[in-house]
């Protein structure tokens, strides 16, 4: 075993070595002059679905899973890995991060990009994240499951997401062996995500449903039909800014189209619902409507010191404001972006320093007027 | 899948049928007990496949005995953390876990994409598993003879497992 864990710790290094820990730093801070192409606000119905996300679960055959696996282990399934992410990356650009060697403030940064979950960031040993320069395809190494390969689209994307995620398990699987067995499908740590391992979430902003609490309803009728509701940042996250994460429950026993199907059946609906609730506010109250949206835009273009909850509610407001013509002078793609940047991280990125939380509160409400001033 | 009392994960899922309507609970095992306890208290019908007799106990402690030949973990390591041990734990818990898989999927056969790698592949690689926990034992034991022939054995089977993608096509 000494032998194999010289072995692992070389490759580890010749990865590190290669793209340089300085190398990481840089890149990372480059991303703070974009943003991720899922939140360019186009696509079908991109008025009220934010993003589609498809994820794939997916073990290593001849390892165990990481809760029997230890730093040895770890760190030769991050090494095989990450090698393979070195494969694809020709096809898909991607960059691969070492996770261990990243600061705290850049690990939050990637969580609120949706490029790793917190389970990666605060997790332990060897581990690793590859995504694509556009942001739309992530593969994290050593999370519950060794992999979790991640596509995401703007706009309702259910097809495309599922073309693009089944081709990059379709090249790993020529050169890697995946745990499956004919019965159960591909074998998760958790038995919740065994079978096809998939999870298929639509990002729908569901301000109107949230306002006349007519949400509720959509939450039961959901439940009833299979379908998990989460919040913006996933299982056990609150939804902020009337956001949610429509996504399935069951992994087994369902082809992946099968899957995918229910969740396109269901989202339609869901979409008219809010239409319709909308346009019954209009009608009803347009000036208190014009009112309520144009309140929160004064406040997020003048506040001197704002929260994180008080930004994500106003942004909320504002994009349907948007969306139904009361706001004309400000695009979407703008506001999209906003609910990311105001985020803790993302604002000490910005200020290129570590800021608390009453500190960021000053920041955001400056980083806020900046981006909202009109534009001469 | 989350508690739905704490935010551990669930390990227990437990239908339950009053008056003929079915309810369904997710607990850890912890909230489980707690459940179970307080349901007995109050007179309730158990829920169906609970036994709370003390022969159900000791079966439950039997069974919390049971450990996977390959990876070692144990059933009750398992119902406490929610998560596996490796791929082989399908297998050796096969007949408590199939009943759990019914109960959070609603079926037991799984229907959708096949990867190009058979399955045969699959048991050499939980052989592979085990004898990389063997060799473990072995240097810490200091048994050097006995590791270099775990390493041979290993490696034979490493270069059967990592077959080229060109040879694939050819079988």
């Amino acid at each position: 075993m000494e032998r194999g864990e010289n072995l692992a710790q070389k490759s580890r290094a010749t990865i590190v070595t290669d793209q340089g820990r300085q190398g990481h730093t840089v890149k990372l801070d480059e991303l703070i002059q974009s943003s991720g192409e899922w939140l360019r606000g186009e696509g079908p119905e991109a008025d009220i679905v934010i993003s589609t996300r498809i994820r794939l679960a997916r073990n290593l055959s001849q390892f165990p899973f990481l809760t029997r696996a230890d730093e040895g282990a770890r760190a030769e399934i991050e090494r095989i890995l990450s090698g393979q992410i070195a494969r694809l990356a020709a096809r898909k650009s991607l960059n691969y991060f070492d996770v261990t060697s990243l600061q705290r403030l850049d690990r939050q940064f990637l969580v609120e990009r949706q490029l790793i979950s917190r389970e990666l960031s605060e997790g332990q040993g060897p581990r690793g994240v590859g995504f694509s320069t556009a942001e739309n395809v992530s593969l994290m190494v050593n999370e519950e499951d060794h992999l979790r390969i991640q596509v995401l689209r703007s706009g309702l994307a259910l097809e495309s997401c599922w073309q693009e995620i089944n081709q990059i398990d379709d090249l790993l699987e020529e050169q890697v062996c995946f745990a499956f067995n004919e019965q159960l499908g591909y074998l998760t740590a958790c038995p919740t995500n065994c079978g096809t391992g998939i999870r298929v979430s639509v990002m729908l902003h569901l301000p109107a449903l949230v306002q006349t609490k007519e949400i509720q309803k959509v939450f039961q009728a959901l439940h009833k039909i299979g379908l998990a509701v989460r919040g913006l940042y996933g299982e056990g996250s609150q939804a902020m800014g009337d956001f949610y994460q429509i996504s399935n429950q069951t992994t087994l026993g369902k082809s992946e189209e099968q899957l995918i199907k229910n969740l396109k059946d269901v989202i339609p609906n869901i979409i008219g619902y809010e239409r319709r609730v909308r346009t019954a506010l209009i009608k009803e109250n347009r000036q208190g409507l014009h009112d309520q949206v144009s309140r929160a835009y004064g406040i997020l273009k003048s506040a001197q010191t704002i929260t994180s909850e008080e930004t994500m509610q106003h942004l909320s407001s504002l994009r349907m404001g948007i969306n139904l013509g009361l706001i004309e002078d400000l695009p979407i793609p703008t506001v999209n972006e906003l609910f990311i940047f105001t985020q803790p991280a993302h604002l000490q990125k910005l200020r290129h320093t570590s800021l608390d939380s009453g500190e960021r509160n000053v920041a955001r409400a400056s980083y806020l007027r900046e981006r909202l001033a009109p534009q001469n | 899948m989350k508690c739905q009392t704490c935010p551990s994960p669930a390990t227990l899922h437990i239908t339950e049928i009053v008056k003929g309507v079915a309810a369904e609970h997710h607990f850890c095992e912890e909230c489980a007990q707690q459940y179970l306890s307080q349901a007995e208290a109050k007179g309730n019908d158990l829920p169906a496949g609970v036994a709370a007799d003390e022969e159900g106990e000791s079966k439950l402690k039997e069974l919390d005995q049971l450990a996977c030949p390959n990876c070692g973990i144990t059933f009750k390591e398992f119902r406490k953390q929610g998560r596996l041990g490796c791929p082989h734990d399908y297998i050796a818990f096969q007949e408590e876990l199939i009943p759990l898989l019914e109960n959070i999927h609603g079926e037991t056969q799984h229907f959708g994409k096949v990867p190009k790698r058979t399955p045969d592949d699959s048991r050499k690689q939980y052989r592979l598993i085990k004898l990389r926990g063997e060799l473990k034992v072995a240097i810490a034991e200091e048994s050097y003879e006995q590791a270099a022939k775990l390493r041979d054995e290993i490696q034979r089977l490493e270069l059967e497992t990592q077959t080229p993608a060109s040879e694939e096509e050819n079988e």
